[in-house]
């Protein structure tokens, strides 16, 4: 490979990676413009692409009809929710795990792992009933508990391996310096330990946010998350493609921008140290 | 480093976690077993008899099962080739040298983040409708008649939409890996003469395979659920078209009711996931260095 | 203040019996060196002192109190890690304080004493950096600061030197002798390092799979080494051992000649031998020689000494510094 080409060769890479690039983000992109026309102009044939009356109806009418906010407010409550409720879980159960390890914690953990392999469709019809016959369903509290649930093995997971790379001989010296355990946790582990914690809420809050199966079938009107309510414009009456795009963009805008940023804890959450 | 007190406060913490999953993986799981050997529908009224493996027959035995198992299978199927060839071919694009290699990123990236039910709708909506989708105004610009994708090739048209989504995570996690390959390594092989092809099949694409094996494992325990894309497109039609084994216990159990037939539906698909997850517990335990 | 007695201590890991009954006694104000081979178990008892590890049986007793039991913090005394251990999010100043906020003094005594401190390691212009912005001998003295506000009655080091490139660590060794010197704190300080051991040493613990092999001062065990696992790991390079005949007409299973005892002269000698590698330092000369029946020995000469490979050479060793070691490897006097 002579180096003298590399320019000519960055460039072609260049051109194709992002023509490659553009093209799988082209959907989103395309629903983004979308949201800023007319409804004529959605369906127009030729399609335009940004030569077309730029407009904010279709916002203003999404949030003011159908209850948008309510909805918006509801997948936050809920992914913020579960997760904060699977940190105060998992915290504890993470640091026993970590920093007194026993010869069952590899199981344990695999096990809790195992959990999250479990098919839904498994459980819907227990959960659905006991929901019904305690008044959870269409909750938000049921929602976030179910979340919770599902969740908690990978906010265990993640918060064991951001522990374990704190390195052992910290903590030994703040046990010679004289801290308890609790000056040891609250001086020394927790600070070192933020960074992690903040990549565990982050990833797990997306996680939660997309979510498509119980918060599509354990609610109804009242706890219904952002889903949901996209999901209710599958079966439309009329031309509502700038309005679905309004409404799309705004539902997946958050998570989105959150998710650039969570790009590494994906990889450190979701192939369970698997892959380095 | 661990003393006697820090056991037992160990063990203390670690309780509430062990208990909540543990209640969660029993107390359902044994309800829908206990279920799937009664007739029980919501709809009819009265005792619920024990009618042993009849659920499980006439599940089982069920045309819906065998047309949803198959559609299961090619759902998975599909969805691993694009997104593993495509991930691997990807991987390499960018971990090559360019300019902007962080913006390419979040493009690529992108379609993992969006909400399953978005993403299915515009699809349906704005690309694939025949009337109003923008594949219909390319064919009609090219002269063709438009093509009703989900009426007409349902299944590959979900199978698409669900690799879009999905292809991002195998390409991130597969670039993970591709980024871990030991430089040296690639010079050596330079010194040793082996072009572009040679290097990629004896040494990328082997150092890959463990990478490739837990994509492929992950990626099949989630793509088993496959549930929101079916829902707000097809509705598991025409017919079963794009029935999966999920939307078809979902049919059985919310849409007609039936808990009986439900459970008995939902442990075979519990049973099919074990299978795949026995092998991602082993790799993963393998891994796992406690 | 600052005598340590360990009493018949065992350690246990699992089913492995890493540390068989041992017998210690260090002195108020020694600097007593832990010395072996990887795996010998010199930090473990280290860490058995500190309190960071459980014995499995035996008694540990700091200025006639027995300790056995107590938490690594109240035994009064201070560890330095091999990777320093420093607290990556607080400051130097933190760093050092922590110990004293732990003992709840109030903050002026504090702040006293952590000046008094980084004067003496020279660490004043460093107080308000983290951890991350240090060198790694800035980074040693920090750790070394945050041990010495304990006041301790000893320090306890653990392989300070091994993560400091080779010429800080000569500077290093020459700033914890003085330390040593000016405190006159008992410290126990664990080395694989046996240059280290020689040249800081008042008392040296040699250690080889969890077994006292010798106790005694640096040049104790340079002239007097026990057996043969102390006579061939203390000194560098290593000594000469032969057996067989030439061993059996000293009277003995193996003698040990050390290479800076041995004469060599191209004329005329004992051993007649090849040079299969000489090693010219300058200010002296490492010759490897190839012997006709005693094996490879080495011999040290002072200054250069012309010979390369394929020369032929006579070694003669010093009898008067010759060891003598009996069939189960003790030495004979």
């Amino acid at each position: 490979m002579a180096r003298a080409s590399s320019n000519r060769r960055k460039t072609v890479v260049t051109v194709l990676a992002w023509a490659i690039g553009l093209a799988i983000f082209f959907p989103i992109l395309w629903t983004v413009l979308t949201s800023f026309k007319t409804e004529a102009e959605a369906v127009a044939s030729p399609p335009s692409f940004v030569n077309f009356h730029w407009t904010l109806e279709n916002y203003a009418e999404v949030q003011s009809r159908s209850d948008y906010f309510r909805h918006f407010l509801n997948s936050v409550i809920i992914s913020l929710g579960s997760t904060v409720l699977g940190l105060l879980i998992a915290i504890p159960a993470a640091w026993s795990m970590a920093f007194v390890p026993a010869k069952r914690t590899k199981d344990v953990l695999m096990w809790m792992l195992s959990t999250k392999m479990l098919p839904p469709v498994g459980v819907l019809i227990p959960i659905y009933l006991i929901f019904r016959d305690i008044g959870l369903l269409d909750s938000l509290i049921g929602l976030i508990i179910v979340l919770m649930l599902i969740n908690l093995p990978i906010i265990i997971w993640m918060l064991f391996t951001y522990f374990r790379e704190i390195p052992g001989e910290i903590l030994e010296a703040a046990r010679m310096d004289g801290a308890g355990l609790k000056a040891e946790i609250l001086y020394v582990l927790t600070p070192m330990a933020v960074p992690g914690i903040a990549s565990t809420l982050l990833l797990n809050v997306i996680l939660a946010w997309n979510e498509a199966f119980w918060t599509l079938n354990l609610t109804a009107a009242k706890a219904a998350p952002l889903t949901a309510f996209i999901a209710s414009y599958s079966s439309p009456e009329g031309l509502f493609y700038a309005k679905l795009s309004a409404a799309s963009t705004m539902a997946i805008a958050p998570i989105l921008i959150l998710g650039w940023f969570s790009q590494k804890q994906l990889v450190r959450g979701l192939t369970f140290g698997a892959v380095k | 480093m661990a003393t006697t007190h820090s056991r037992a406060a160990a063990r203390l913490m670690l309780s509430p976690a062990v208990l909540l999953l543990l209640g969660w993986m029993i107390i359902p799981l044994s309800m829908t077993i206990y279920f799937s050997f009664l007739h029980y529908n919501l709809l009819i009224p009265g005792a619920h008899d024990f009618i042993g493996l009849a659920n499980y027959s006439y599940f089982l035995t069920d045309p819906a099962f065998f047309a949803a198992l198959t559609n299961t299978l090619l759902l998975v199927v599909g969805v691993l080739v694009i997104t593993i060839g495509g991930g691997v071919l990807l991987a390499i694009l960018l971990d090559q040298p360019m300019w902007g290699q962080g913006i390419v990123r979040i493009l690529v990236i992108a379609p993992f983040f969006v909400m399953p039910t978005v993403g299915a709708l515009v699809w349906k909506n704005m690309f694939m409708n025949p009337v109003n989708g923008l594949f219909a105004h390319m064919a009609k610009a090219m002269g063709m008649q438009p093509f009703d994708f989900l009426a007409q090739a349902p299944l590959a048209s979900i199978i698409g939409m669900v690799a879009w989504q999905w292809l991002p995570f195998s390409t991130l996690i597969l670039l993970t890996a591709l980024q871990s390959l030991d430089r040296d390594q690639l010079e050596a092989a330079e010194m040793d003469g082996a072009g572009p092809f040679s290097t990629f099949f004896y040494i990328t694409l082997p150092h890959l395979s463990r990478a490739i094996t837990v994509v492929v494992l992950i990626q099949t325990i989630f793509l088993l659920s496959v549930f929101a894309e079916i829902l707000v497109t097809t509705n598991g039609g025409p017919g079963y078209a794009t029935t999966n084994i999920t939307y078809l216990v979902y049919a059985q159990s919310l849409l007609q009711f039936d808990v009986g037939g439900g459970s008995a539906g939902g442990i075979v698909a519990v049973i099919l996931a074990n299978v795949v997850a026995i092998f991602l517990m082993r790799m993963i335990g393998k891994n796992l260095d406690i | 203040m600052g005598e340590i007695v360990l009493d018949q201590i065992t350690k246990t890991f699992g089913h492995v019996q890493v540390i068989p009954p041992l017998d210690l006694q260090i002195d108020d104000g020694e600097f007593v060196v832990f010395v072996g081979p990887s795996g010998c178990g010199k930090s473990t008892l280290l860490r058995l002192i500190a309190g960071l590890e459980d014995v499995t049986s035996g008694e540990i007793r700091i200025d006639g109190e027995p300790a056995t039991s107590t938490p690594p913090a109240k035994r009064g005394l201070a560890m330095v890690f091999q990777s320093y251990a420093l607290y990556p999010h607080m400051s130097v100043k933190k760093n050092i304080a922590f110990p004293l906020k732990m003992a709840g003094l109030p903050q002026s005594a504090i702040d006293e004493k952590v000046e008094n401190a980084a004067r003496v390691l020279n660490l004043t212009d460093y107080l308000d950096r983290r951890p991350g912005q240090l060198s790694g001998g800035q980074r040693q003295r920090v750790a070394i600061g945050r041990a010495i506000v304990r006041e301790p009655s000893a320090f306890l080091f653990d392989e300070p030197l091994s993560n400091l490139d080779a010429a800080l660590r000569v500077n290093m060794r020459l700033e914890i002798s003085e330390l040593h010197n000016s405190l006159k704190t008992t410290m126990i300080y664990v080395t694989h390092d046996q240059v280290e051991a020689m040249t800081m040493a008042d008392k040296i613990v040699v250690l080889n799979a969890g077994r006292v092999e010798q106790v005694g001062s640096p040049l104790d065990l340079y002239n007097a080494p026990r057996n043969l696992f102390v006579a061939g790991f203390i000194g560098s390079p290593k000594m000469n051992f032969i057996e067989g005949d030439m061993a059996e007409t000293h009277r003995a299973t193996t003698i040990g000649i050390r290479p800076e005892h041995i004469t060599v002269s191209t004329d005329t000698g004992a051993w007649a031998g090849v040079v299969s590698v000489a090693e010219h330092l300058g200010s002296d000369t490492l010759l490897h020689v190839q012997t006709e029946n005693l094996g490879t020995l080495t011999a040290r000469v002072d200054g250069e000494f012309s010979v390369r490979h394929g020369s032929r050479v006579f070694l003669t060793p010093q009898d008067d510094k010759m060891h003598r070691f009996d069939a189960r490897g003790l030495a004979i006097r």
